[in-house]
């Protein structure tokens, strides 16, 4: 095997639970996103981008759907002879197998894999943000400063900073101490959850942190303040642009919204910086004489017959006649029939909402109770959920497949 | 049964009618429908009956549809068994790289039909557009015991500045071609030939070197309409639509047919998809005060003015408080802010300045030439 200047390894096995009804059947990397995307789409794009040809994703949870997706990954032109990607689940060693306990434990269990590319450099990538960022320059300041390992970092409002792993640097960009989630914040320079690391200096941290018994076998919480501890060379990477994390139900429809705004947050149309993704194999979309959309995003294999307003629809959705689909998320193959209303809500892949139907409506004094801790106040519809006619689902509910509200 | 076929598609046609869409690319390279091209209706209907060897036989102008099918992969026709076999011209001591008609180009890709396993052959042109699979109409083949199977549908209306290459057939009551028309100024019949046919591979190198060696050029004109009586000729009648994209006129007619739900439905069949090349397009973005009816639009578009009942396909940019209507804009066409377009053909990259007017008519829709600006 070629030697490789830098690998990817790309940590897909969350579950994302605070997604809800949404990664009960996938992992969260493959939760739709944008109208043709998947999450996982844009820390691969950017490998690729970047001239990244090898990657490894780690998968454990709910695996069938994203390694569907990813297949020989010819859709990111990651199908190479030497190279490309890996999809690798946890696997039986000798007598007993383990799943990965930690994101290092994920890594460590694939030393092998990495050494095969004989790589001087690592990125980690984790596969629930949505950003489009250049690896290859973060590379270039990593071996430039002879650095061990390199975090990139974003500035977030100090008022937000207690919520993130905070990075204190001095005035060259080195990492002089690590806090995870401060109550008192001294920077506001917020971890990213991507790294470079030397691979000898990797691999040899690796081992030390499973032999330690009482470690979480966490990068953030373990690898990262242990080198700092041990006086590692580690340096902060500056990156500024857009970065979401997409892992509550709040912020994965933010993020949506946000390629709405005009001018969107995200842009998806430089030509240089594609994202790559699988298509459907769908004919254009379709607008009736009778339908109204504004300020949306509408994907092939769509026919749109009602009114959309800000709103994001993936491909082959169906909006019926006298439809009202207001600040939503409508997943691929999801059907809204005629005269449904759908507010602020997102709807699962295949999801039929009947005739009449109010989803997001106003709740009243006859709903159940229900528990919005996970939704706030967007409404849920899983996958392959069926809502019968006239049926209202008052905002912030849920709607699991089986059309039982879960609590 | 159609694993026990394989595909050859002449896209040598030379169309003047098609104007200054053909002037850079073949018939077969024809942007149609949002974001297909001609050639992507034919591939798909052979690669959905389960052919994987098709043969494609290039002439002029082919870099744009070479560029297009690249490996074949998303017809999945990137084979190590089989799959797609692009045959441009080439110069020999007996072939001089220019064919005189289909006969020649047939005779010089014999190496590649001697090579193919498969004992049908089901041969086609490049400028029809419809979408069905072969099955049946094999098994038809098979069963009337015919030498050549030829695939038809009924058109009623005629009109002679549309003709192309317009094959019509007459048959008596079992099916059996009697007589054949090649563009007759009065049609005694409405069947018309969808440019497709299935022929044993043996007849066909037969007839092929038979054509040849009797200075023949034409495999309609010369082979099928003399041989019509010594053949045993059948006709398999297609019902569903066919688009034959003959002239600018009926390019403009058939896009539009597809703001009908019912053509829609019958020409991208969920269960037979039509397989195209991946752009890696956004999904279409629409602005604040966009107004969008009875249109089809393909991913990759901004929509801030007003479209109405017109094809856009990937990447069109309709500016504020610019109007399209009853037009087709291929790709990436910028219509700039206050630009009127009514009855427009606009072919790649045209740009439309601001506040510039163009209207045609219905009956002869205005062209404008790739990467032009108005």
């Amino acid at each position: 095997m070629r030697k490789k200047k830098l690998i990817a390894m790309l940590l897909a096995g969350g579950q994302g639970s605070r997604l809800g009804v949404l990664t009960n059947r996938m992992a969260k990397p493959a939760v739709p996103f944008g109208g043709k995307y998947r999450i996982i789409d844009f820390p691969l794009s950017n490998c690729v981008n970047s001239a990244i040809d090898t990657v490894g994703v780690l998968t454990q949870y709910e695996p069938l759907e994203l390694n569907a997706y990813i297949g020989t990954g010819q859709a990111w032109d990651l199908d190479r002879n030497s190279g490309g990607v890996y999809v690798l689940p946890p696997y039986v060693k000798g007598s007993a197998g383990e799943w990965y306990s930690g994101t290092a434990n994920a890594i460590y269990q694939n030393m092998s894999f990495i050494d095969r590319f004989n790589p001087d450099h690592v990125l980690i990538l984790s596969g629930d943000h949505i950003y489009k960022m250049d690896y290859s320059d973060m590379l270039k300041q990593h071996i430039a400063n002879g650095a061990d390992a390199t975090i990139a970092v974003l500035k977030v409002p100090m008022e937000e900073a207690s919520r993130f792993g905070i990075m204190n640097t001095d005035g060259t960009g080195r990492i002089i101490d690590f806090e995870e989630k401060p109550k008192q914040p001294r920077s506001n320079k917020a971890s990213m959850g991507i790294y470079i690391f030397k691979w000898e200096k990797l691999r040899e941290y690796l081992i030390l942190d499973e032999n330690d018994e009482a470690s979480q076998n966490d990068f953030g919480k373990n690898v990262i303040p242990l080198m700092l501890n041990n006086g590692c060379s580690m340096f902060a990477y500056s990156f500024s642009g857009y970065w979401k994390d997409v892992g509550t139900i709040q912020s994965l429809w933010e993020a949506n919204m946000d390629l709405i705004r005009e001018p969107p947050e995200l842009d998806l149309y430089d030509k240089e910086w594609r994202i790559y993704s699988k298509s459907a194999i769908m004919p254009p979309h379709y607008v009736s004489a009778d339908a109204r959309v504004e300020s949306s995003i509408v994907t092939e294999g769509s026919t749109v017959c009602g009114t959309v307003r800000h709103s994001v629809l993936f491909s082959g959705t169906q909006i019926g006649t006298g439809a009202v689909v207001e600040d939503s998320v409508i997943m691929p193959n999801a059907r809204i029939a005629d005269g449904a209303v759908v507010k602020k809500a997102i709807v699962g892949e295949g999801a039929v909402i009947g005739r009449g139907a109010l989803v997001g409506c106003e709740p009243n004094e006859s709903d159940p109770e229900y528990d919005t801790n996970l939704t706030g106040d967007i409404t849920l519809i899983a996958d392959m959920a069926k809502i019968e006619e006239n049926r209202r689902v008052p905002r912030g509910m849920i709607v699991a497949r089986n059309g039982a509200k879960t609590l | 049964m159609t694993d026990n076929a394989f595909g050859l598609i002449y896209t040598g046609e030379s169309n003047m009618q098609l104007r200054d869409l053909t002037t850079s690319r073949s018939i077969a390279a024809v942007p149609f429908g949002g974001r297909y091209r001609c050639i992507d209706f034919v591939l798909s209907c052979m690669v959905n009956s389960g052919i994987s060897n098709i043969g494609l036989i290039t002439q002029k102008n082919y870099h744009s549809l070479m560029d297009h099918l690249g490996s074949g992969k998303e017809w999945d026709l990137n084979r190590k068994r089989d799959g797609l076999f692009i045959l441009p011209p080439f110069v020999t001591k007996e072939n001089t790289g220019i064919y005189k008609g289909t006969v020649d180009a047939l005779r010089s890709c014999m190496g590649y039909v001697r090579r193919s396993p498969q004992r049908y052959c089901i041969l086609s042109g490049s400028h029809t557009i419809y979408n069905t699979i072969y099955d049946e109409m094999l098994e038809a083949h098979i069963k009337n015991g015919a030498d050549i199977t030829v695939m038809y549908s009924v058109e009623s209306s005629f009109s002679p500045d549309d003709q192309f290459d317009d094959l019509r057939l007459q048959t008596d009551d079992s099916g059996r071609v009697t007589d054949l028309e090649i563009d007759p100024y009065r049609p005694k019949s409405d069947f018309q030939s969808c440019d497709v046919f299935i022929i044993e591979k043996t007849l066909l190198e037969y007839l092929i070197e038979d054509a040849y060696s009797h200075a023949d050029h034409d495999f309609i004109r010369d082979v099928l309409v003399k041989k019509v009586r010594s053949l045993k000729i059948y006709g398999y009648r297609y019902d569903g639509y066919v688009a034959r994209l003959n002239s600018i006129g009926l390019f403009y007619k058939h896009n539009m047919a597809l703001l009908d739900g019912s053509v829609r439905q019958d020409v991208f069949n969920g269960e037979h998809p039509i397989y195209t090349k991946v752009k890696d397009e956004v999904p279409a973005r629409y602005g604040k005060g966009a107004e969008v009816t009875n249109s089809i639009i393909a991913d990759g578009c901004i929509i801030e003015g007003t479209v109405k009942n017109s094809v856009l396909f990937r990447g069109v940019h309709v500016a504020k408080d610019a109007v399209v209507e009853n037009s087709i804009l291929m790709q990436a066409t910028n219509v700039l802010e206050g630009g009127q377009l009514s009855h427009v053909v606009a072919d790649k990259g045209v740009t439309v300045k601001r506040g510039r007017k163009i209207a045609g008519y219905d009956s002869f829709p205005v062209v404008l030439r790739k990467n032009m600006t108005v």
